[in-house]
């Protein structure tokens, strides 16, 4: 489909139109089993492995829904600050494809289990509230390989080949309300909702939440209305767009496209576009109105879920602390700025940080590590922080030596490089490399002495009162001890050596 | 209440069911006949009483979150009628535009 349209830079877009953003997120919770099946749920099994008469739709097969799936439901809509139905209904949707073998797939329509609650997030220190419509369940479909054709895609193969392990697996879509008022942060926006919700839903412990792997996926919404106006315009909904980044970029996207149609005096269709990874732009797919007759009816093969008000406090009781609350707690209690917070969330270090303070070190030392030598080690390696070789409890454990006087900062850092080298624990590393610091002033002062010898001018100036000039000599000492000096212990000898220190301790 | 012909066509064609200009008339006639006999129940269907989709009253049946070991890839792709790379081999799923 060719489209000539020429998009508008996004500052001008903004400045004559208002967006309003949705997002509907398709989560694969993380059960044991498939949603109406006892088929294994994990990801990675050999194609078809994982399949049987319920979820390859075979006739005379009945579906029972996992008691597992419905409380995470609950207990993501609970999390949300939605109300759960007393009572809801599954329902088919039918429709035609080769991943679905039933023909049509369960899912829940006008009933849905949990309605009416939201997720608060900060953008740029701004409070964004963001209304969640619902929380639905439905199961996911098999996956298609298409053969033939250039590209590999649907259009022009030859035929396909469908393999069945992910048909049935449990999906919770979370809807959003559309949220107004985001002005020029909506494509930030957008992309702050998904990421809190991703950390709602880890910190649920419901899904593994990879959007890489597909179990967490997201559709977003778009329209734009001039400033001014009284109505919203036609929303686009761009489908699978399956990272962090991407959903910022969906919707900046689109945003740039529908001002250049509205400029045009033309009209924005409601349609299904797709996003494009490469380009970070979208296209058109078939259009809405065409696509929508699904003839939902209520699932006469699956009772009613009526969760009784009991069981979701039960449920309640078992929600763990908030990604927000948690946050909260940890600034407080680590002294942090906003600025400092912020900085560790966006390197992806909160986590990090918090499993080495509860592994020992001060929230200051962790910090000074995750955020110093190791941002700089998982930047050069083009890796994420948490996916370095080593542990929270090893760098805790490096710390701890270091405050104990054992290792300096300097020595520290090679124990680093040694672990991150998978040269075994901190402890093997300093004892099979002979680290310490030197603390044995007899072979300090033998390597002070030398420093004089070789620096006779420096040596001069120090006696003649210019004990800042000791740096050049501390420097000398620290070389020739390969660094397993105390710098301040040797700057004192230099001093005393050279007849100008007042000890500041016992020799 | 009647179906119309475009409604059969429109219903066939989400089935894909090819149906032929004669079968058209002849499902149109009989889906007819089906509406008005399952019409007559809101005669006697009075307020008060809630549709139902179930004739037991029955709710929350679930099963445990348990493995039931599945059917395994041999098994299955053995009664299809095509398979490659341990995936159902399907026809065409788009014509070409
Ligand atoms: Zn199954």
């Amino acid at each position: 489909m060719t489209e000539t349209i020429t998009a508008v830079p996004y500052d001008e877009a903004i400045a004559r139109y208002e967006p309003l953003i949705g997002l509907e997120t398709h989560v694969e919770l993380g059960t044991i089993t498939k949603m109406f099946c006892g088929c294994p749920a994990a990801f990675g099994a050999e194609p078809n492995a994982a399949v049987c008469p319920v979820c390859l739709g075979l006739p005379g097969s009945l579906p029972v829904t996992n008691r597992s799936a419905i409380e995470y439901t609950i207990r993501i809509g609970l999390a949300l600050n939605c109300s759960i139905a007393s009572w809801c209904r599954f329902a088919r949707k039918n429709y035609f494809y080769p991943d679905m073998p039933k023909d049509y797939q369960i899912s829940q329509y006008d009933e849905p289990l949990c309605t009416d609650g939201w997720l608060d997030i900060v953008v740029d220190g701004i409070d964004f509230r963001v209304g969640i419509e619902r929380v639905h369940m439905e199961e996911d479909t098999g996956k298609s390989l298409h053969v033939g054709g250039a590209t590999g895609r649907i259009h022009g193969a030859d035929y396909s080949l469908v393999d069945y392990n992910r048909s049935g697996i449990p999906l919770v879509e979370v809807v959003t309300k559309p949220v107004p008022g985001t002005g020029t942060l909506a494509p930030v926006v957008a992309r702050a909702y998904v990421t809190e919700l991703r950390e709602v839903l880890r910190a649920l412990g419901v899904s593994d939440v990879r959007m890489e792997e597909g179990s967490l996926r997201c559709d977003v919404n778009t329209s734009l209305a001039p400033r001014g106006a009284s109505q919203w315009g036609t929303r686009t909904e761009t489908k699978n767009v399956n990272s962090l980044r991407s959903v910022e970029r969906a919707v900046r996207s689109e945003i740039e496209r529908q001002a250049a149609v509205l400029d045009a005096g033309g009209r924005v269709i409601q349609e299904t576009r797709h996003f494009h990874e490469e380009s970070g732009l979208t296209t058109s797919g078939r259009s809405k109105e065409e696509a929508q007759d699904y003839r939902y009816f209520p699932e006469p093969d699956l009772v009613p879920v009526a969760p009784a008000a009991e069981w979701v406090e039960q449920l309640r009781a078992t929600l763990p602390e908030l990604p927000s609350a948690r946050r909260a707690r940890l600034q407080a209690e680590w002294g942090l700025s906003d600025l400092d917070m912020t900085a560790l969330g966006n390197a992806g270090a909160l986590d990090l940080v918090a499993d080495t303070v509860t592994a020992g070190a001060t929230p200051a030392d962790a910090r000074k590590w995750w955020l110093g030598e190791l941002s700089r080690h998982a930047n050069e390696s083009g890796t994420e922080l948490a996916a370095l070789a080593v542990t929270p409890a090893q760098v805790a454990r490096i710390a701890a030596i270091v405050a104990s006087g054992a290792l300096n900062d300097t020595l520290a850092r090679q124990v680093l490089e040694g672990v991150l080298a998978g040269q075994g624990s901190p402890d093997e590393i300093v004892a099979a490399r002979g680290l310490a610091v030197v603390s044995d002033d007899a072979t300090l002062l033998a390597a002070i002495d030398a420093a004089i010898a070789a620096h006779q001018d420096v040596a001069a100036k120090i006696r003649n009162g210019k004990a800042a000039a000791a740096g050049a000599l501390v420097g000398a000492v620290m070389k020739a001890t390969r660094g397993q000096a105390d710098a301040a212990r040797v700057r004192e000898l230099i001093l005393e050596r050279l007849g100008q220190a007042y000890p500041l301790r016992d020799p | 209440m009647s179906i119309t012909r475009e409604e059969v066509a429109h219903l066939a064609r989400l089935s894909r069911l090819a149906l032929s200009a004669d079968e058209l008339d002849r499902f149109a006639g009989q889906l007819d006949v089906i509406i008005a006999a399952v019409a007559r129940v809101q005669e006697v269907a009075a307020d008060g009483i809630p549709p139902t989709t179930h004739a037991v009253p029955v709710t929350n049946v679930f099963r445990e979150d348990i493995i039931v070991p599945p059917l395994g890839a041999g098994v299955v792709l053995d009664q299809a009628p095509a398979a490659e790379q341990g995936r159902f081999r399907v026809p065409r799923i788009l014509a070409e535009d």
